[in-house]
């Protein structure tokens, strides 16, 4: 038999599945600290599976990669994917439960480089199999949806809980809910007062070419300055500010915490808005304006009919860059003391506490990607409707 | 106008070497922005060995993230490799969603601190826009092109070589270009995980309440970033020149 009459081995999932192997053979899937600064060592499967679960856990993940390999119904692999996603996350919980001694609260049991691995590839799985399927942005944000239900679910039903990442969570609780929210106000707040003042300075720009460039320039500028010492920066003319006139004070502008956070994260996001502004009105076809004046609108009714909606899809994928930016930027607010998610990151990175930092940046990026999905929905829904 | 910004560009470069080199003459301007007689010019290291490492990290990264990006877009752009395309764009969105300081923070527990987190962080994150725009230069070669140069018996190694790459080269540039820039700002945040570079100076000014050190890091990371932006579009430009259109 020549090879050529073997089926088509679909090239990804063999990557992935090479990936999976190396990951679960050579790789530590669990690890045990005996305190949540120190170096853990690593615990195989049998040490915490009875030998008929780490025989099925492995027999799955062999499915999966079997499906991975030779399987092309996108349906049926997006189905595996996520029996391998339920079958890994199963026995890291199982970890925590089998290797916590009871009511040691001093012990970390934290997911190893091989968990990781084992999930990201799963996860590119899913992925694949999702873009193969090419669903649309409602489908999409159903399951962006779907899968924040199921992980949240998993979280509260303390399944988890024995491990590190969510003692963590334990001891910071109220804290976690404070930073999540004082998180999405920076981003959010900052955007927007860009976005109104951004809008109108995008369509000036757009009337009168001659202040284009300078504008432009000057934001452009602006995005050269690193955001650490943009923060910094703004300290000393805010904390000026705030000693001169006592109101301001009273406000809460202040040299240190969220004001300056709050100015740079507004000074960043202009650019993608004005520039993005610019194009989408440069884009909407002469002769549809023609049109309108022809019909006798004011040129005030042509841009708040005509232009602006012919222009938002453009628009709102520079709103998207901006929030995307925006939730990371923020997190490097916490060096001035602005809070949010970057302060467990800087304060895990302070004591060596890696599950600490990993408290703050997943749900940065989570928050990050969920946003990056929803607005691309939303452009996507725009466009459509436009054609 | 070109003369302007012939001027402004040796202005900023001169900035930029006199402040490296003598970093002491500029005591005076930063004076009025310390308190309690703090030093005013950051006395704790090198300004210009800080800046050459905070170059060196950066070009690093972007040689890496350069060599990967072009090689994996035309992976993906041959036959053998088209049903890879859709999933990397995908992934290069996502991607793109990672802010900079938790690629950092992620690394951190993997490889340790210093500046290999950095390195991993900044190539990471300079790998997306190269890959975009090399698949878009790829995919804007125009079809006749292509098939003129298989009319003339062209190999698809040789097609690729003498025909795509000069093509995509403006765009591939622009990318190295966007990652640069992108590059040299957020290798400051790398301070935070102790690697050496220019972030050092604005973070012992963050720690130590003394504006004149913040200024003069941003300052300094801030005229690179825009001498490079600027030197990459010289090239840009001298490239397009000389590929005939």
């Amino acid at each position: 038999m020549s090879l050529r009459r073997l089926p088509a081995l679909d090239p990804l999932g063999t990557l992935l599945s090479a990936v999976g192997v190396v990951a679960l053979v050579f790789l530590p899937f669990v690890v045990f600290k005996a305190n949540r600064i120190v170096p853990g060592e690593a615990r195989a499967l049998l040490e915490f599976l009875p030998a008929w679960a780490a025989l099925s856990f492995v027999l799955v993940l062999a499915l999966v990669a079997l499906v991975a390999v030779g399987v092309s119904n996108a349906r049926v692999r997006l189905a595996f994917a996520l029996a391998g996603v339920i079958a890994v996350a199963s026995a890291v919980a199982a970890a925590g439960n089998a290797l916590t001694p009871p009511g040691n609260q001093v012990i970390r049991i934290s997911p190893g480089a091989g968990f990781w691995l084992l999930l990201i590839g799963l996860g590119l799985l899913a992925t694949d199999a999702v873009t193969r399927m090419r669903p649309g942005p409602g489908m999409r944000v159903l399951l962006l949806v779907l899968s924040v239900l199921a992980a949240g679910l998993a979280i509260a039903s303390g399944a988890f809980d024995h491990l590190s990442i969510m003692r963590e969570y334990a001891v910071n609780s109220d804290r976690f809910a404070r930073e999540a929210r004082r998180h999405l106000l920076l981003a959010f707040g900052s955007l927007a007062a860009a976005v109104v003042v951004a809008l109108p300075l995008g369509i000036l720009c757009h009337r009168i070419p001659r202040i284009r460039a300078g504008v432009l320039g000057v934001l452009n500028l602006i995005q050269t300055i690193p955001s650490i010492a943009l923060f910094g920066i703004l300290m000393a003319p805010l904390g000026a500010l705030a000693a001169a006139v006592p109101w301001a004070a009273d406000l809460g502008i202040r040299g240190i915490g969220a004001a300056p956070a709050v100015v740079a994260l507004f000074l960043y996001s202009l650019l993608p808005v004005v520039a993005n502004t610019v194009v989408g009105l440069a884009r909407v076809s002469p002769a549809a304006v023609d049109a309108a004046r022809g019909m006798g609108l004011t040129r005030g009714q042509i841009l708040a009919h005509i232009e602006l909606p012919l222009a938002l899809p453009v628009i709102l994928t520079g709103i998207r860059i901006v929030l995307v930016q925006n939730i990371g930027l923020v997190t490097v607010a916490a060096l001035i003391g602005g809070g949010g998610f970057g302060a467990f990151v800087f304060q895990g990175i302070g004591q060596t506490a890696m599950d600490l930092v990993l408290l703050g940046a997943i749900p940065i990026v989570m928050l990050a990607f969920s946003s990056a999905l929803l607005l691309d929905a939303l452009v996507d829904l725009m466009n459509r409707a436009a054609r | 106008m070109p003369r302007a910004a012939t001027l402004l560009r040796i202005a900023a470069i001169g900035l930029l070497v006199g402040f490296l080199a003598a970093p002491q003459r500029f005591a005076p301007l930063f004076a009025p922005l310390t308190q309690y007689g703090a030093p005013p010019i950051y006395d704790q290291g090198n300004l210009l060995s800080l800046a050459l490492a905070h170059l060196g990290t950066v070009f690093i990264a972007a040689a890496a993230s350069t060599l990967v990006a072009v090689g994996l877009a035309i992976l993906v752009t041959r036959a053998s490799g088209a049903q890879f395309l859709s999933l990397s764009r995908t992934l290069a969105n996502i991607g793109q969603t990672f802010p900079p300081v938790a690629v950092l923070a992620v690394a951190v527990p993997l490889v340790g601190f210093g500046q290999t987190p950095t390195l991993i962080a900044l190539f990471a994150y300079g790998l997306l826009p190269i890959f975009e725009n090399t698949v878009a230069g790829f995919q804007g070669c125009p079809p006749a092109v292509i098939e003129a140069a298989n009319g003339m018996g062209m190999s698809a190694r040789q097609r690729l070589l003498a025909v795509e790459l000069p093509l995509a080269m403006p765009l591939i540039l622009e990318g190295v270009r966007l990652s640069l820039v992108i590059n040299v700002g957020t290798a400051t945040i790398g301070s935070t995980v102790a690697a050496k570079g220019l972030g050092e100076v604005i973070i012992a000014g963050l720690l130590s309440n003394n504006t004149a050190f913040v200024l003069q890091g941003g300052l300094l990371t801030g005229l690179m970033a825009i001498l490079l932006y600027d030197a990459m579009v010289m090239l840009e430009r001298r490239l397009l020149r000389t590929v005939p259109a």
